[in-house]
């Protein structure tokens, strides 16, 4: 199967161009506000979750997945009009625990990806939706259905875009 | 040290959580609309906006071109299809200026303010947040041109949204379906009011409607003037589904009347004239024309005949506008005119100076957010009884009249 359990030495560890690191994570968020307008079914997905992801898993670093997830939360963060720090945190926390599993596990597979895409989508919602409600008191819509639906859709995406970030991740 | 080493990335985590969770709190306890907008929305804005301008002037560049230049399919049928529009339309404007003149005359008596939308100011949406969660889109229009936060933003088909904040080239506007959007609203009918809110799935409710009230489906909502934001009587949607709410109030959905998931281009409303009606602008003889109106008809001269191409002078088969300060004289519509269009058989007109105020400028929408005529139906209702005996081109003596009626009084 393709999630595999690996010891630390066995894997690979990548970096991205500086380049890449700042217009990948700008493209993504840029995609994100335009393509809703054009195809609005498009909201279901999460294009800067899913880069997110793909920069933790590929450099297995927590310190750099941590941050990486939270400067790209708080650009979206940025673009909507609630206070800044509710995808900052849900990303920070994806991130951070997307290298930490990267560490340990091979997810150079397109099937590893699809699950670690699904779990990491079910924990950011989970933590944007504490957040939201509990420290920022909006009123928030559970739907499982959706957010299967969401999970499914955006674990998709995420393969094709981890794919795209193999082609440009360089080897340490 | 080596505590510290070892444990180096989950305290980097805690400690970046904490700050992001302690700016979360200052945020939220900060929360005022004269709130500076923060450095980092402008970077962030600047940074992408730029680049969502430049994809949509390609797109609608190319479009254009497509559009005007080769893609002529159907242009002839689509012509003569208009043409039969405004046709239409030309008949339906009469038999509502019949109307808003009689509001109007009402609203003088009753010394009624009225708010009227005088400039709005094309902008094009160009891009989103990005989020389900957060219900707004950016125009391409900013404080350079004349933005400010809390303008209301409309569409022909009807309300879109409010500015929320404000760049220098470009604009967030909050739609009505977000969460925390709140519209005075009023149903056309049965004029109960209730505040208009989105829900988190972007379901667009009615709130505070007792439960005790009867709401069909399928009733206009419209603009209440409540909220100060916008004018009176602008279309917000239809209601599409009622329902027992909780704590005494019905649950009524309402379906925008303007497309929100497909805002290409919006109108940003600049300013809003308000004014009281005087009672010198709508004539010192207001009461004689309503006693006019109980009168029987005096046949017009022929003299009073207007030509189609002189200036004020109504449609064929219409009734002409009156100047302000003309006597009150009974005034007539050829039958054909009125069964035409509609209107209430020969429904006689004393048409005030106000009675253009609706398009008090070229980008006027023509919708005088007044007080509705709902009211002005039951007491102006007079019989129709003013059909001449034969049909007449127009009533009156066509004297100029200004099209724009801005005029402090």
């Amino acid at each position: 199967m393709a999630v595999t359990y690996t010891s630390g030495e066995q894997v690979e560890v990548y970096r991205f161009s500086i380049p890449a690191t700042i217009l990948i994570p700008l493209t993504a968020v840029f995609l994100q506000a335009w393509l809703p307008l054009r195809f609005p079914f498009f909201t279901i997905f999460d294009l800067p979750l899913l880069v997110t992801i793909g920069f933790a898993t590929a450099r297995r670093s927590p310190l750099a997945g941590l941050l990486t997830g939270s400067v790209i939360g708080i650009l979206q963060d940025a673009l909507t009009h609630h206070p800044i720090g509710l995808y900052g945190i849900s990303k920070t926390v994806v991130g951070f625990g997307a290298s930490s599993l990267g560490i340990k596990l091979d997810v150079e597979h397109a099937g590893a990806r699809f699950l670690l895409t699904i779990v990491f989508y079910a924990v950011h919602e989970v933590v944007y939706f504490m957040i939201s409600r509990g420290l920022v008191g909006l009123r928030m819509a559970w739907s499982l259905p959706h957010e299967l639906l969401s999970g499914l859709a955006n674990a998709m995406l995420g393969v094709l875009v981890f794919m795209l970030l193999d082609r440009v991740k360089q080897r340490t | 040290m080596d505590v510290l080493g070892r444990y180096r990335n989950l305290i980097v985590l805690v400690g970046v959580l904490f700050a992001q969770v302690l700016g979360l709190a200052v945020q939220v306890r900060r929360t005022t609309d004269s709130e500076p907008t923060r450095l980092i929305r402008i970077w962030a804005v600047g940074t992408v906006t730029p680049l969502e301008k430049a994809l949509v002037w390609v797109q609608t560049s190319t479009g254009n071109v497509w559009h005007n230049y080769f893609y002529l399919r159907g242009v002839r049928a689509e012509n003569r299809s208009l043409k039969q529009q405004i046709e239409r339309m030309s008949l339906e404007q009469v038999r509502i200026s019949q109307d808003a003149d009689q509001a109007r005359r009402l609203q003088a008596l009753l010394a009624f303010k009225e708010q009227f939308i005088s400039r709005t100011m094309a902008a094009q949406v160009i891009g989103s947040s990005g989020s389900e969660l957060s219900r707004s889109v950016y125009i391409d229009k900013g404080e350079s041109d004349g933005i400010k936060p809390d303008m209301a933003v409309i569409t022909a088909d009807g309300i879109v949204g409010k500015v929320l904040r404000v760049y220098r080239s470009t604009s967030q506007v909050l739609l009505i379906d977000d969460q925390t959007s709140g519209v005075g609203a009023i149903l056309d009918k049965t004029r109960l009011q209730g505040i208009l809110r989105g829900t988190p799935a972007g379901e667009v409710v009615l709130e505070k409607v007792m439960s005790d009230e009867a709401v069909p489906a399928g009733e206009m909502v419209l603009t209440s003037g409540g909220d100060g934001i916008f004018p009176k009587g602008l279309l917000v949607g239809r209601v599409t589904k009622v329902a027992p709410g909780s704590e005494l109030f019905l649950n009524i959905r309402v379906r925008p009347a303007a497309d929100l998931s497909k805002l290409e281009e919006v109108l940003v409303v600049t300013k809003i004239d308000e004014r009281q009606a005087q009672p010198g602008q709508t004539g010192a003889a207001r009461a004689v024309d309503i006693l006019a109106e109980r009168l029987p008809t005096v046949p017009s001269k022929p003299e009073n005949t207007v030509k189609a191409d002189t200036p004020g002078a109504a449609a064929p088969g219409t009734v002409a506008p009156k100047s302000a300060g003309s006597d009150a004289k009974p005034k007539t519509v050829s039958p054909e005119a009125s069964a035409g269009s509609g209107a209430p058989a020969a429904r006689k007109t004393a048409n005030s100076p106000s009675s253009s105020s609706g398009d008090a400028s070229g980008t006027s929408l023509g919708t005088s957010a007044g007080t509705s005529s709902g009211n002005a139906a039951t007491v102006t209702g007079t019989p129709a009884m003013k059909v001449s005996p034969k049909p007449v081109k127009a009533a009156e003596t066509p004297k100029p009249q200004p099209a724009v009626e801005d005029s402090p009084h």
